[in-house]
C-alpha cells in the first residue's frame, strides 16, 4: 500500500531539453510530462487523459514521437527531448506551427502542443504523407474543437513548405 | 494520473535484472511500459519496484539465421523499419504497423507486449500463427518456450516471477506460404475486437499442407483456432473451403462479450474476419 | 482586378478570413490553461469520490491520510455545514421543481459514483492523491436506479424526499392532449416510434478544474476557473454558496481548453478551493480534474427517453406531433439543468415545419448517474434529432422521398417571423429549402440514390446510405423578461455588456462579459470594431474573461457571444463614435449634424479635406482642454444590450455512409453541410466551428454513449472505453452557405457555434437507417455500432427472409 510505504530516495536525472542541459531530482513516480511542466516550467504539453490517448503531451524523446505521460522521467535520463517550446527557431514558426496558424488548426489550443509534435514525427517518418496517412498518424492525438479537417489540411500545409523551403527544418532541428 | 510510489532499477545486465525479480516478488519488469505505466497510473497496478531493461545490452534488434530472432526489447517502430523482416517476415511489419498508434509504436516493445499477454494483443495471435518460440532468462538459465504453450490466461504466460522475456524467434517457413492478419478494432481503444492471424501454407499440389489460425480479442487470452485449422488441412483453399473453415472458427473458442462487442457478436466476427483473413493469406500463399 | 482601384476601397475586415490573433501564443505553447497557472505557495486537491451510486455514509476515518506525508488538511461535508447546496439558477419556468443540489462535498448519502465525498489538501498532487487513497468511508449501500423510465415506476429506489418517485418536473408545451390526440386519431398516416437519445460525455480536452486564494489582508478571493461564466460564477458562489459580498470575489478564466457546455455551470470545487484556502491562511489551493473525475463527476449531455406519435397526410403533411420525454437529469441538478429539456428542447419540436398540432410533455428525473446539463446544443440536437426521424418516418410510411417530405413541410419565406405556437419566440427568418436544393446539388442526390438502388440489385457488400436533416436552432437565447423567472424560468437576465475606450494615444481596448474557449473572440470582435470604428485591426484589443475589469456578463454558450455580445459592442462602437461625431464637430467648428464619419475620420459634409482623425479626437477627448459644454472627457462608453429575440440559424446536412454488410461497420463517406447562420464576420472561424460541430454530432450517432450499469457504475469511464472520434473516424466535411441576415440584430447575424452537432447526428442516423431501409429497418437507436446495424439487418431478414432475398 502507498501509504505504508517509505518513499524511495529522489533519484537526480540530466538531460537535453530543447538544445539545453537540465537536471532534477524527481520520485521514480514522476511521469516526464510532469517533470517537464513542473520540474522545467514547459508548460506547452498538457495532460488531457489519464490513460494515454489523447496526446496532448507529445514530444519527442531521442528523436521519437512519445507520449510523455507514459514516460518516467527516471527513463528519460540522458536522453534528448524536444518539446513544442522547442520547435521553433530564432524567433521563427516551424513550419508545422505556420499551417496550423494558417489553416485554422486549432480551437481552443489545448491539444495543439501534441498535435503538432505528433505531425512534427510523421513529416520526419513520412515527408510526403497521404491524407489517409495523416489521418492515421494523428491516432494517437484526440482533438474535441476542430473536426480534424484544418489540421489535416495545416500538416499538408506544412508538408509543402516543407518541401519547398529552402532548407528542410526537421532535418536541422534538435534531434 | 499519478502511480503509487516504486523503487526504480535500471540494471545492466541480464544477471542483474533477474537478481532484482528474484530478490522482490513485488516487482515488475518495465520494458516499454506502454501497459505497465497506464494500468500504473489508474492505480490498477501498484508493483513496489520497477526493474527497467532499457539499458540491458542485446535485447534489442532482429537477426536472422534459418530463423528470425527479434530481440525482446525491440519497438513496434523498429519492427515497421526492418529490412530483414520486410524481406523474411513481412507479415511482422505489417501487424506493427497497425499497433496502437504512432506513439506506442516509438517505445512500445515486441517483449513487452507478449509477456503482458493482453487478451486483446495483436502480436499474440500473430506469434502463435508463426509458431514463434519465446525465450526467457530466469534464476534457473535460460528456456524455450514455444508460444503454444507461453499465453496461459488473461494477462498471465508462462513465465516464472524470475523470469525475463528476452527474445522471440520465429521460423522462416519455406515453399508456398501465405501469412496475414486482419482485426476489427474498437474505436476507442484501438485493440482488437477480434483479431485473426493465419499462416498457410500449400504443399506441391495446391492443398493446404498446414494452417496455423489464431484468434485475439475475444476470449481470456490469444487462442489457436483448432477447428478452422482442421478444416483447412488438406483442402484445395477455395472460396467454399476457406468460408467453411471461417464458419468452424469459433468453435471450442471461449468467446467472451463486453460492453461493445457481445459474444454472440463477436463469435460472427470471427467468421467474417477469418474468411477475410484466409483469403489473404491464401491468395499471398498462391503468390 | 485594378490594383489601383484595390488600393482605393477601404478594406473591410468583416467577412474576411483573418488568421487568428490567439494563435500564436497557442502553437509555441505559451498558452495558459488552468493547469498551467503558476502562484507561490500553490498546494493541491484530492478527492474521495463515493464508489456506489447511492449510499447512506456511515463515517469516514481520515486519521491515516492526515498522518501521510505532505498533507496539510482533509476536510470532509461536515466540515462546509456554513457553505450552502450548490443553486438551481434555472428552474422550469411556471412549474414545481423539486430541487435538490449538491453540496461542496456530501452530507449524509451519496446520489451517484464519484460524488466526492472528502478531499486532502497535500503540497504536491500525488502526496494529495496518495492520502486520498488512505481515507476510509463506511457506507451502507443502498438500492440503486440509473434509467429514467424506471425511476418513476413504483417500486423504484427513491433519491431524494421531497422528489417523489424521483420526479424533478412534469412541464408541458403546446396544445392540449385531447386536441393533439384527435388530430391523431383522424390522421390520415399515424405512426408510433419510441426514441434514445443516449447520454454522452462532453470531453472537452482541458478537463475542469479551479484554483482559489484567500487574501487574509483584504479579505478578498481570487478564484481561476475553466468557466464558461466567470461572472455567474462569481454572483453564485458569493450570494448564494458562500454569502460573502459579491465585490470581494474576483473569477478568472484562464485560457480554457474546450467548454461544451460543461464549463457553464457550478461545482463543487470552485467554492471549496476559497474556502480551504482560507483555512489554509491563504495558501492557494488547486483542484484539477484527471479524465476520470472529468467523466465521473462534471456534467454529462442528453440522455432522453421518448416517445413520438405522429400524425400526417397520404401526401406528406405533418398533421399532428405527441412527444412524451422522460429527460435523466442525474444525481442532482445541476446549474441550469431544467431549463434544457424543457425551452430549449421542447419548444423547438417543431423544426422548421408547419405542423399544426404539438403536444409535449417532459419528466425531469432524478436518477443514481452523474448530473445531466447543456451539452453542446442543449436540448435543440435532442429536438432536431425526434423532428428529423419523424420526416423520414413519415417518408417512409408515405413512400415520398424524404427530401419531399421536409419540403412539402416547410416554412415558407412569406411566413417569418413564425409562431410554431409552442411557446418559443417567433423565428426570426428562415429560407429552408434554398440549403436543401444546394445540399442535394453538393452532394448529387440523385446519383447517389441510383448508386444505391444499383448496389442493392447486385447484392454488394458495402450498402450505401443517404441522410438528411435540416434543422433550425435557437442561439443568443434572450430576451430577459422572456427567458427569465416572469417566463421560462432562468434566475437571471440573459443580455451583455461591452466597454469600448479610445486611449489617448488612439488605441482601441474592448471588454466584454463574453469569453472565448476555442471560438477565437479576439480575432471576430477586433475585425467588427475595426470596420465599425474605421481603426486598424492591431489597434484594437479585446479583453474577456475576468471579472475585474469587465463589466458584469452572462458568459459564453448557446452560440451567443456574438449575436448578443458583438452587438452589445456594436453599439458601444456606435456611441464612441457619436460622442467622437460630437467632439470633432466642436473641433472644426461645424454643427454635429454636418459631420460624417468614414473610415476612422470625422470630416465636414461636403469639405472632406476639414477632418479629424479618431487619434486627434481621442487626443482632445482624454487631454478635456477644449471640449463642448456638458460632454464628459474620454471616449469611454458601455453597454448593456438585452436582444427583442433569439436568433435562429438553420440549414440542411446531408451524410453518406457506406454499411458493410457483412460486420455492419458504417463508414461516413460523405457530408455536405449548407448552413445559414445570417451574415459571417470571420469565414474561416465559422467554417471551424461547423468543422468541429459536426464531427461531435456524428460522433453521437455513430461512436458515443456513456452507459451506467445497473448497481449504478460508470461503464465507459476512460478514454479506452468512450469513444470520441479521432481523425480517421470522421469524413472531409464539403461546406457551403446561404446567407438571411437576422433582423434581431443590426449586424444581422445568427450564431454558429452549435448548429453543426445540432444538424449532423440525425444526418448521419438517418443515412444509416436508410441504408438498411430496403430491409425493412425503420428506426435504430445510437450509437450505430456495428454489432447494433449487424443485429438490425440480422433480425430484418429473419423476420422476413423474403425482403432480404429480393434485396440480395
Amino acid at each position: 500500500m502507498a501509504d505504508t510505504m517509505a518513499a524511495p530516495a529522489k533519484v537526480a536525472i540530466t538531460l537535453t531539453v530543447n538544445g539545453e542541459q537540465r537536471t532534477g531530482q524527481v520520485e521514480p513516480r514522476t511521469l516526464l510530462v510532469h517533470f517537464l511542466r513542473e520540474g522545467l516550467g514547459l508548460t506547452g504539453a498538457h495532460v488531457g487523459c489519464d490513460t494515454s490517448q489523447c496526446g496532448s503531451c507529445v514530444v519527442e524523446l531521442n528523436g521519437a514521437s512519445v507520449k510523455s505521460c507514459t514516460v518516467l522521467a527516471v527513463q528519460a535520463d540522458g536522453a534528448e527531448v524536444l518539446t513544442i517550446e522547442g520547435l521553433g527557431r530564432d524567433g521563427a514558426y516551424h513550419p508545422i506551427q505556420e499551417g496550423f496558424w494558417e489553416k485554422h488548426g486549432l480551437q481552443c489550443g489545448y491539444c495543439t502542443p501534441g498535435m503538432i509534435m505528433s505531425a512534427y514525427g510523421l513529416l520526419k517518418r513520412n515527408p510526403d504523407p497521404s491524407e489517409d496517412e495523416i489521418r492515421h498518424a494523428l491516432d494517437g492525438n484526440l482533438c474535441r474543437c476542430t473536426g480534424y479537417q484544418n489540421i489535416v489540411r495545416s500538416i499538408q500545409y506544412a508538408a509543402q513548405l516543407m518541401k519547398d523551403g529552402p532548407t528542410a527544418p526537421v532535418a536541422t532541428s534538435a534531434d | 494520473m499519478f502511480p503509487n510510489q516504486f523503487a526504480y532499477h535500471r540494471p545492466s545486465t541480464l544477471e542483474e535484472a533477474v537478481g532484482l525479480l528474484a530478490a522482490d516478488p513485488d516487482a515488475k519488469v518495465l520494458a516499454g511500459g506502454h501497459s505497465l505505466l497506464p494500468a500504473m497510473k489508474l492505480r490498477l497496478a501498484a508493483p513496489g519496484a520497477l526493474v527497467d531493461l532499457a539499458s540491458i545490452e542485446g535485447l534489442r534488434g532482429i537477426s536472422a539465421d534459418g530463423a528470425v530472432t527479434i530481440g525482446a526489447m525491440t519497438t513496434y517502430n523498429q519492427l515497421v523499419d526492418s529490412d530483414e523482416l520486410r524481406a523474411r517476415l513481412p507479415v511482422v511489419a505489417e501487424v506493427a504497423a497497425g499497433v496502437g498508434d504512432p506513439q506506442v509504436r516509438s517505445l512500445g516493445t515486441l517483449g513487452g507486449s507478449l509477456a503482458h499477454n493482453d487478451p486483446a494483443a495483436d502480436f499474440t495471435a500473430l506469434m502463435l500463427a508463426l509458431g514463434a518460440d519465446v525465450t526467457a532468462v530466469g534464476s534457473q538459465g535460460e528456456r524455450t518456450i514455444p508460444a503454444d504453450e507461453f499465453f496461459l490466461d488473461i494477462l498471465t504466460t508462462a513465465l516464472g516471477p524470475d523470469e525475463i522475456l528476452t527474445a522471440v524467434r520465429i521460423p522462416v517457413p519455406a515453399g508456398r506460404v501465405g501469412m496475414a492478419y486482419q482485426k476489427h478494432e474498437h474505436p476507442a481503444s484501438g485493440y482488437a475486437v477480434v483479431g485473426i492471424a493465419a499462416v498457410l501454407a500449400l504443399g506441391d499440389d495446391g492443398t493446404c499442407r498446414s494452417a496455423r489460425v489464431a484468434v485475439t480479442g475475444c476470449a481470456p487470452t490469444a487462442t489457436r483456432a483448432a477447428a478452422a485449422e482442421a478444416a483447412l488441412v488438406g483442402q484445395a483453399l477455395t472460396p467454399e473451403t476457406i468460408a467453411a473453415a471461417a464458419q468452424a472458427a469459433p468453435g471450442g473458442l471461449e468467446i467472451t462479450g463486453d460492453l461493445y462487442a457481445s459474444a454472440e457478436y463477436r463469435s460472427h466476427l470471427v467468421t467474417v474476419v477469418g474468411r477475410r483473413v484466409l483469403e489473404q493469406a491464401a491468395a499471398r500463399a498462391r503468390g | 482586378m485594378s490594383a489601383t482601384l484595390d488600393a482605393a476601397a477601404p478594406v473591410k475586415l468583416v467577412g474576411q478570413p483573418l488568421k487568428r490573433r490567439e494563435d500564436p501564443r497557442l502553437i509555441t505553447g505559451a498558452g495558459a490553461f488552468l493547469d498551467d497557472v503558476r502562484l507561490p505557495g500553490l498546494c493541491h486537491l484530492g478527492v474521495v469520490r463515493s464508489p456506489y451510486g447511492h449510499a447512506r455514509i456511515l463515517g469516514i476515518d481520515t486519521t491515516r491520510a492526515a498522518a501521510m506525508p505532505g498533507v496539510l488538511g482533509v476536510f470532509t461535508g461536515d466540515d462546509f455545514l456554513d457553505l450552502n447546496p450548490l443553486p438551481c439558477a434555472w428552474q422550469a419556468g411556471k412549474v414545481q421543481n423539486n430541487v435538490n443540489t449538491p453540496r461542496v462535498l456530501a452530507v449524509g448519502e451519496v446520489h451517484h459514483v464519484g460524488d466526492p465525498v472528502a478531499v486532502v489538501v497535500a503540497e504536491t498532487p500525488s502526496q494529495a492523491v496518495d492520502a486520498a487513497e488512505a481515507i476510509d468511508v463506511e457506507y451502507e449501500e443502498l438500492p440503486v436506479v440509473v434509467d429514467a423510465r424506471r425511476a418513476t415506476e413504483p417500486g423504484a429506489p427513491q433519491l431524494h424526499e421531497n422528489a417523489p418517485n424521483n420526479v424533478v418536473l412534469r412541464w408541458s408545451c403546446g396544445k392540449e392532449a385531447a386536441e393533439v390526440d384527435a388530430a391523431l386519431a383522424a390522421a390520415e398516416v399515424r405512426i408510433d416510434q419510441p426514441i434514445v437519445n443516449q447520454r454522452l460525455l462532453p470531453t472537452p480536452m482541458d478537463t475542469r478544474g479551479s484554483i482559489g486564494r484567500y487574501d487574509p489582508g483584504t479579505g478578498e478571493y481570487t478564484l481561476w476557473a475553466t468557466s464558461q461564466a466567470p461572472h455567474v460564477m462569481r454572483l453564485l458562489i458569493a450570494a448564494f454558496v458562500m454569502g460573502v459580498p459579491e465585490q470581494n470575489i474576483r473569477v478568472i478564466a484562464p485560457d480554457v481548453g474546450g467548454g461544451f457546455g460543461q464549463k457553464i455551470f457550478l461545482y463543487f470545487d470552485m467554492p471549496l478551493v476559497l474556502a480551504l484556502s482560507k483555512k489554509l491562511g491563504g495558501r492557494p489551493v488547486k483542484f484539477y480534474e484527471d479524465r476520470s473525475e472529468n467523466y465521473l463527476s462534471a456534467t454529462h449531455g442528453r440522455d432522453h427517453l421518448t416517445d413520438v406519435a405522429i400524425g400526417a397526410t397520404r401526401d406528406g403533411q405533418i398533421t399532428a406531433l405527441k412527444v412524451d420525454t422522460h429527460a435523466n437529469l442525474g444525481g442532482y441538478l445541476s446549474t441550469i439543468a431544467p431549463g434544457i429539456p424543457t425551452t430549449l428542447y421542447a419548444r423547438m419540436i417543431a423544426g422548421c415545419y408547419k405542423i399544426p398540432n404539438i403536444r409535449v410533455d417532459v419528466t425531469g428525473v432524478y436518477t443514481n448517474t452523474a448530473m445531466v446539463d447543456a451539452y453542446r446544443g442543449a436540448g435543440r440536437p435532442e429536438a432536431a434529432f425526434v423532428i428529423e426521424r419523424v420526416c423520414d418516418l413519415v417518408a417512409d410510411a408515405t413512400g415520398l422521398d424524404p427530401a419531399e417530405v421536409r419540403r412539402r413541410n416547410f416554412i415558407q419565406p412569406s411566413d417569418f417571423p413564425y409562431d410554431t405556437g409552442i411557446g418559443m419566440l417567433p423565428y426570426d427568418s428562415g429560407n429552408y429549402e434554398p440549403t436543401l436544393d444546394r445540399a442535394l446539388e453538393l452532394v448529387g442526390y440523385d446519383d447517389l440514390k441510383a448508386e444505391q438502388a444499383a448496389r442493392r440489385a447486385r447484392g454488394d457488400r458495402k450498402l450505401l446510405g443517404i441522410g438528411l436533416s435540416s434543422y433550425v436552432e435557437v442561439c443568443g437565447v434572450a430576451p430577459s423578461k422572456w427567458i427569465g423567472l416572469p417566463g421560462e424560468g432562468w434566475g437571471a437576465g440573459l443580455w451583455e455588456s461591452a466597454n469600448v475606450k479610445v486611449h489617448l494615444t488612439g488605441k482601441v481596448v474592448v471588454t466584454t462579459g463574453t469569453l472565448p474557449h476555442g471560438q477565437g473572440h479576439e480575432t471576430t470582435f477586433a475585425q467588427l470594431v475595426a470596420d465599425e470604428l474605421g481603426v486598424p485591426y492591431d489597434d484594437i484589443q479585446v479583453r474577456h474573461s475576468d471579472t475585474l475589469g469587465t463589466p458584469f456578463g452572462f458568459g459564453s454558450y448557446g452560440s451567443r457571444s456574438l449575436s448578443v455580445g458583438g452587438t452589445a459592442i456594436y453599439k458601444s462602437v456606435a456611441k464612441v463614435r457619436e460622442k467622437a461625431k460630437r467632439l470633432a464637430a466642436h473641433m472644426l467648428e461645424a454643427a454635429p449634424e454636418d459631420i460624417v464619419w468614414e473610415d476612422g475620420k470625422a470630416h465636414v459634409r461636403g469639405a472632406p479635406a476639414s477632418l479629424k482623425t479618431l487619434g486627434e479626437i481621442a487626443l482632445q477627448a482624454s487631454v478635456a482642454y477644449d471640449l463642448p459644454e456638458g460632454m464628459e472627457p474620454y471616449l469611454d462608453e458601455t453597454t448593456y444590450y438585452d436582444p427583442p429575440n433569439c436568433t435562429f440559424p438553420f440549414g440542411t446536412h446531408v451524410c453518406v455512409v457506406e454499411i458493410d454488410r457483412e460486420t455492419g461497420a458504417v463508414e461516413p463517406v460523405r457530408y455536405v453541410a449548407v448552413d445559414d447562420v445570417g451574415n459571417v464576420v470571420n469565414p474561416l472561424i465559422v467554417d471551424g466551428q461547423i468543422h468541429g460541430g459536426i464531427a461531435q454530432g456524428l460522433a453521437q450517432a455513430l461512436y458515443e454513449a456513456a452507459v451506467y450499469s445497473d448497481d449504478g457504475e460508470l461503464v465507459t469511464g476512460t478514454l479506452n472505453d468512450y469513444a470520441i472520434p479521432k481523425a480517421s473516424m470522421v469524413p472531409t466535411y464539403e461546406l457551403d452557405r446561404t446567407v438571411t441576415p437576422s433582423p434581431t440584430n443590426p449586424m444581422g447575424v445568427k450564431g454558429a457555434g452549435e448548429a453543426g452537432t445540432i444538424a449532423s447526428t440525425p444526418a448521419v442516423a438517418n443515412a444509416v437507417i436508410d441504408a438498411v431501409s430496403h430491409l425493412g429497418v425503420r428506426h435504430l437507436d445510437m450509437p450505430l455500432t456495428p454489432e447494433r446495424v449487424w443485429r438490425a439487418m440480422r433480425d430484418a431478414e429473419r423476420s422476413d427472409p423474403g425482403v432480404a432475398a429480393a434485396a440480395d
